[in-house]
Protein backbone atom coordinates (compact mmCIF):
# COMPACT_ATOMS: atom_id res chain seq x y z
CA UNK A 1 0.00 0.00 0.00
CA UNK A 2 2.83 2.25 0.67
CA UNK A 3 4.81 1.64 -1.84
CA UNK A 4 1.49 2.18 -4.36
CA UNK A 5 1.24 5.84 -2.85
CA UNK A 6 4.85 6.29 -2.90
CA UNK A 7 4.74 5.33 -6.97
CA UNK A 8 1.46 7.63 -7.65
CA UNK A 9 3.58 10.54 -5.76
CA UNK A 10 6.43 9.66 -7.63
CA UNK A 11 4.91 9.84 -10.95
CA UNK A 12 2.50 12.38 -10.64
CA UNK A 13 5.30 14.87 -9.54
CA UNK A 14 7.24 13.62 -12.55
CA UNK A 15 4.60 14.33 -14.78
CA UNK A 16 3.79 18.08 -13.54
CA UNK A 17 7.29 18.99 -13.26
CA UNK A 18 8.05 17.97 -16.79
CA UNK A 19 4.77 20.26 -17.54
CA UNK A 20 6.37 22.60 -15.84
CA UNK A 21 9.48 22.63 -17.82
CA UNK A 22 7.61 22.54 -21.26
CA UNK A 23 4.84 24.58 -21.18
CA UNK A 24 4.44 28.14 -23.20
CA UNK A 25 2.73 30.15 -20.88
CA UNK A 26 4.40 31.27 -17.66
CA UNK A 27 1.51 30.96 -15.47
CA UNK A 28 0.23 27.72 -16.16
CA UNK A 29 4.18 26.64 -15.32
CA UNK A 30 3.57 28.01 -11.55
CA UNK A 31 0.61 26.26 -11.30
CA UNK A 32 1.91 23.02 -12.26
CA UNK A 33 5.25 23.52 -9.92
CA UNK A 34 2.37 24.35 -6.99
CA UNK A 35 1.42 20.52 -8.05
CA UNK A 36 4.46 19.20 -7.94
CA UNK A 37 5.33 21.13 -4.30
CA UNK A 38 2.20 19.21 -3.06
CA UNK A 39 2.97 15.47 -4.16
CA UNK A 40 6.28 16.58 -2.90
CA UNK A 41 4.68 17.19 0.69
CA UNK A 42 2.78 14.06 0.33
CA UNK A 43 6.27 12.31 0.27
CA UNK A 44 7.54 14.34 3.44
CA UNK A 45 4.41 12.84 5.14
CA UNK A 46 4.58 9.02 3.84
CA UNK A 47 9.00 9.97 5.01
CA UNK A 48 7.19 10.75 8.46
CA UNK A 49 8.60 13.76 8.56
CA UNK A 50 5.11 16.37 9.58
CA UNK A 51 6.83 19.43 10.11
CA UNK A 52 8.41 19.55 7.06
CA UNK A 53 5.27 18.56 5.63
CA UNK A 54 3.61 21.55 7.30
CA UNK A 55 6.78 24.09 6.27
CA UNK A 56 6.71 23.04 2.62
CA UNK A 57 3.09 23.91 1.91
CA UNK A 58 3.29 27.20 3.79
CA UNK A 59 6.73 28.23 2.66
CA UNK A 60 6.66 26.96 -0.53
CA UNK A 61 3.03 26.29 -2.51
CA UNK A 62 2.25 29.71 0.22
CA UNK A 63 4.70 31.74 0.38
CA UNK A 64 7.29 31.58 -2.57
CA UNK A 65 5.08 30.36 -4.98
CA UNK A 66 2.53 33.35 -4.80
CA UNK A 67 5.27 35.76 -4.84
CA UNK A 68 6.24 34.24 -7.82
CA UNK A 69 2.77 34.57 -9.10
CA UNK A 70 2.41 38.29 -8.15
CA UNK A 71 5.25 38.85 -10.14
CA UNK A 72 4.37 37.03 -13.26
CA UNK A 73 1.14 39.19 -12.83
CA UNK A 74 2.75 42.91 -12.58
CA UNK A 75 4.93 42.04 -15.66
CA UNK A 76 1.68 41.03 -17.43
CA UNK A 77 3.63 37.97 -19.07
CA UNK A 78 2.03 35.67 -21.18
CA UNK A 79 2.22 33.05 -23.91
CA UNK A 80 2.75 35.63 -26.97
CA UNK A 81 5.48 37.51 -24.80
CA UNK A 82 7.15 34.43 -23.98
CA UNK A 83 10.64 34.24 -25.62
CA UNK A 84 11.46 30.81 -27.05
CA UNK A 85 14.68 28.94 -27.42
CA UNK A 86 15.55 27.45 -31.09
CA UNK A 87 14.91 23.77 -31.51
CA UNK A 88 18.76 23.46 -31.74
CA UNK A 89 18.77 24.76 -28.22
CA UNK A 90 16.27 22.57 -26.65
CA UNK A 91 17.62 19.16 -28.27
CA UNK A 92 20.87 19.71 -26.85
CA UNK A 93 19.48 21.06 -23.79
CA UNK A 94 17.41 17.61 -23.33
CA UNK A 95 20.82 15.50 -24.58
CA UNK A 96 22.81 17.85 -21.68
CA UNK A 97 20.20 16.60 -19.01
CA UNK A 98 19.84 13.35 -20.24
CA UNK A 99 23.52 12.31 -20.23
CA UNK A 100 23.41 13.65 -16.72
CA UNK A 101 20.51 11.49 -15.51
CA UNK A 102 22.20 8.50 -17.21
CA UNK A 103 25.55 9.34 -15.37
CA UNK A 104 24.12 9.61 -12.27
CA UNK A 105 21.84 6.37 -12.15
CA UNK A 106 24.81 4.90 -13.78
CA UNK A 107 26.92 5.24 -10.80
CA UNK A 108 23.94 4.40 -8.36
CA UNK A 109 23.74 1.37 -10.39
CA UNK A 110 25.02 -1.56 -7.75
CA UNK A 111 22.17 0.14 -5.05
CA UNK A 112 22.72 1.44 -2.07
CA UNK A 113 23.87 -0.91 0.74
CA UNK A 114 22.53 1.65 3.70
CA UNK A 115 22.71 0.73 7.44
CA UNK A 116 19.68 1.41 9.17
CA UNK A 117 20.00 1.48 12.82
CA UNK A 118 18.35 -1.49 15.17
CA UNK A 119 17.80 1.56 17.70
CA UNK A 120 15.77 3.52 15.54
CA UNK A 121 12.76 6.41 16.19
CA UNK A 122 10.39 6.59 14.26
CA UNK A 123 9.32 10.19 15.61
CA UNK A 124 12.44 11.48 14.15
CA UNK A 125 10.72 13.87 11.86
CA UNK A 126 7.84 15.10 14.24
CA UNK A 127 8.11 18.82 15.80
CA UNK A 128 9.04 17.98 19.19
CA UNK A 129 12.22 16.00 18.18
CA UNK A 130 13.15 18.22 15.61
CA UNK A 131 12.93 21.64 17.93
CA UNK A 132 14.77 19.85 20.63
CA UNK A 133 17.54 19.73 17.64
CA UNK A 134 17.09 23.22 16.57
CA UNK A 135 17.02 24.73 20.03
CA UNK A 136 19.98 22.51 21.46
CA UNK A 137 22.33 21.98 18.26
CA UNK A 138 21.57 24.43 15.56
CA UNK A 139 21.33 27.61 17.81
CA UNK A 140 23.61 29.69 16.51
CA UNK A 141 22.52 28.47 12.27
CA UNK A 142 19.41 29.60 13.78
CA UNK A 143 20.09 32.96 14.26
CA UNK A 144 22.18 33.19 11.67
CA UNK A 145 19.30 32.39 9.12
CA UNK A 146 17.35 34.98 11.71
CA UNK A 147 19.99 37.82 10.44
CA UNK A 148 20.00 36.40 6.73
CA UNK A 149 16.32 37.00 5.97
CA UNK A 150 16.80 40.67 7.85
CA UNK A 151 19.85 41.07 4.94
CA UNK A 152 17.18 39.74 2.12
CA UNK A 153 14.31 42.14 3.21
CA UNK A 154 16.29 45.15 3.62
CA UNK A 155 18.31 44.17 -0.16
CA UNK A 156 14.84 43.22 -1.89
CA UNK A 157 13.17 46.46 -0.85
CA UNK A 158 16.44 48.85 -1.80
CA UNK A 159 16.42 46.85 -5.09
CA UNK A 160 13.06 47.31 -5.36
CA UNK A 161 12.79 51.21 -4.99
CA UNK A 162 12.27 53.32 -8.45
CA UNK A 163 14.40 56.26 -7.66
CA UNK A 164 17.52 55.66 -5.03
CA UNK A 165 19.15 58.24 -3.24
CA UNK A 166 21.85 57.39 -1.15
CA UNK B 1 10.20 0.31 12.67
CA UNK B 2 8.45 2.37 10.22
CA UNK B 3 6.44 0.73 7.45
CA UNK B 4 8.20 2.73 4.43
CA UNK B 5 11.34 1.43 5.58
CA UNK B 6 10.44 -1.56 5.04
CA UNK B 7 8.67 -1.64 1.55
CA UNK B 8 10.25 1.10 -0.23
CA UNK B 9 14.11 0.60 -0.81
CA UNK B 10 16.04 4.21 -0.45
CA UNK B 11 17.24 3.71 -4.15
CA UNK B 12 13.59 4.80 -5.43
CA UNK B 13 14.02 7.84 -3.57
CA UNK B 14 17.43 8.78 -4.80
CA UNK B 15 16.00 7.57 -8.37
CA UNK B 16 13.20 10.17 -8.16
CA UNK B 17 15.20 12.93 -6.78
CA UNK B 18 17.98 12.30 -9.66
CA UNK B 19 14.72 11.95 -11.88
CA UNK B 20 13.54 15.76 -10.65
CA UNK B 21 16.82 17.08 -10.74
CA UNK B 22 17.50 15.95 -14.17
CA UNK B 23 14.49 17.94 -15.10
CA UNK B 24 15.38 21.64 -12.99
CA UNK B 25 18.76 21.14 -15.13
CA UNK B 26 16.35 20.56 -18.71
CA UNK B 27 14.31 23.53 -17.75
CA UNK B 28 17.32 25.68 -16.94
CA UNK B 29 18.88 24.92 -20.41
CA UNK B 30 16.02 25.57 -22.44
CA UNK B 31 13.78 28.33 -21.02
CA UNK B 32 14.76 31.65 -21.56
CA UNK B 33 11.78 33.68 -19.20
CA UNK B 34 13.95 34.61 -16.13
CA UNK B 35 11.19 33.76 -13.89
CA UNK B 36 10.99 30.24 -15.36
CA UNK B 37 14.41 29.82 -15.09
CA UNK B 38 14.30 30.84 -11.18
CA UNK B 39 11.13 28.46 -10.79
CA UNK B 40 13.73 25.35 -12.41
CA UNK B 41 16.48 25.94 -10.00
CA UNK B 42 13.28 26.03 -6.79
CA UNK B 43 12.97 22.28 -8.35
CA UNK B 44 16.34 21.00 -8.17
CA UNK B 45 16.89 22.82 -4.38
CA UNK B 46 13.41 20.34 -3.66
CA UNK B 47 14.73 17.42 -4.93
CA UNK B 48 17.70 17.71 -2.95
CA UNK B 49 15.38 18.73 0.04
CA UNK B 50 13.91 15.26 -0.46
CA UNK B 51 16.60 13.53 -0.98
CA UNK B 52 17.79 14.14 2.47
CA UNK B 53 14.81 14.06 3.97
CA UNK B 54 14.33 10.44 2.91
CA UNK B 55 18.16 9.84 4.03
CA UNK B 56 17.55 11.36 7.33
CA UNK B 57 14.01 9.44 8.10
CA UNK B 58 15.83 5.95 7.16
CA UNK B 59 18.76 6.84 9.02
CA UNK B 60 16.79 8.20 12.05
CA UNK B 61 19.36 10.94 12.12
CA UNK B 62 17.07 14.63 12.55
CA UNK B 63 20.23 16.45 11.16
CA UNK B 64 18.99 15.91 7.80
CA UNK B 65 15.98 16.97 8.40
CA UNK B 66 17.06 20.47 10.33
CA UNK B 67 19.27 21.02 6.89
CA UNK B 68 16.28 20.78 4.89
CA UNK B 69 14.30 23.54 7.19
CA UNK B 70 17.86 25.72 6.11
CA UNK B 71 17.67 25.14 2.66
CA UNK B 72 13.67 26.09 2.41
CA UNK B 73 14.97 29.72 4.99
CA UNK B 74 17.68 30.22 2.22
CA UNK B 75 15.72 29.71 -0.77
CA UNK B 76 13.05 32.27 0.67
CA UNK B 77 15.23 34.66 0.90
CA UNK B 78 16.69 33.93 -2.27
CA UNK B 79 13.10 34.08 -3.80
CA UNK B 80 12.45 37.40 -2.89
CA UNK B 81 15.99 38.84 -3.46
CA UNK B 82 15.64 37.40 -7.17
CA UNK B 83 12.58 38.69 -7.79
CA UNK B 84 13.05 42.37 -6.68
CA UNK B 85 16.04 42.21 -9.30
CA UNK B 86 13.91 40.83 -11.98
CA UNK B 87 11.18 43.24 -11.21
CA UNK B 88 14.37 45.71 -11.44
CA UNK B 89 15.61 44.31 -15.02
CA UNK B 90 11.86 44.64 -16.45
CA UNK B 91 11.88 48.26 -15.62
CA UNK B 92 15.00 48.78 -17.56
CA UNK B 93 14.79 46.08 -20.59
CA UNK B 94 10.84 45.66 -20.81
CA UNK B 95 11.42 42.17 -20.94
CA UNK B 96 12.94 39.02 -18.87
CA UNK B 97 14.50 37.22 -21.74
CA UNK B 98 17.89 36.02 -19.84
CA UNK B 99 19.52 36.72 -23.63
CA UNK B 100 19.34 40.29 -23.44
CA UNK B 101 21.63 40.26 -20.53
CA UNK B 102 25.16 39.82 -21.75
CA UNK B 103 25.97 43.14 -21.41
CA UNK B 104 29.23 42.17 -19.29
CA UNK B 105 30.20 40.64 -21.75
CA UNK B 106 33.54 42.05 -23.64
Amino acid sequence: MTLYIFLTLAVISLITALLMVLSRNPVHSVLFLILTFFTLAGQYILLNAQFLAVVHIIVYAGAIMVLFLFVLMLLNLSRDTEPQKSNLWKLSGAIASGLLLVTLVGAMRGGIALQIPEAENPGVGLVENLGKVLFTDFVVPFEIAGILFLAAMVGAVLVGKRDLKI
Amino acid sequence: MLEIIRQIPIDYYVWLSTALFCIGVFGVLIRRNAIVVLMCVELMLNAVNLLLAAFSTYLSDAQGQIMVFFIMVVAAAEAAVGLGILVMIYRNTKSTDISLLDKLRN
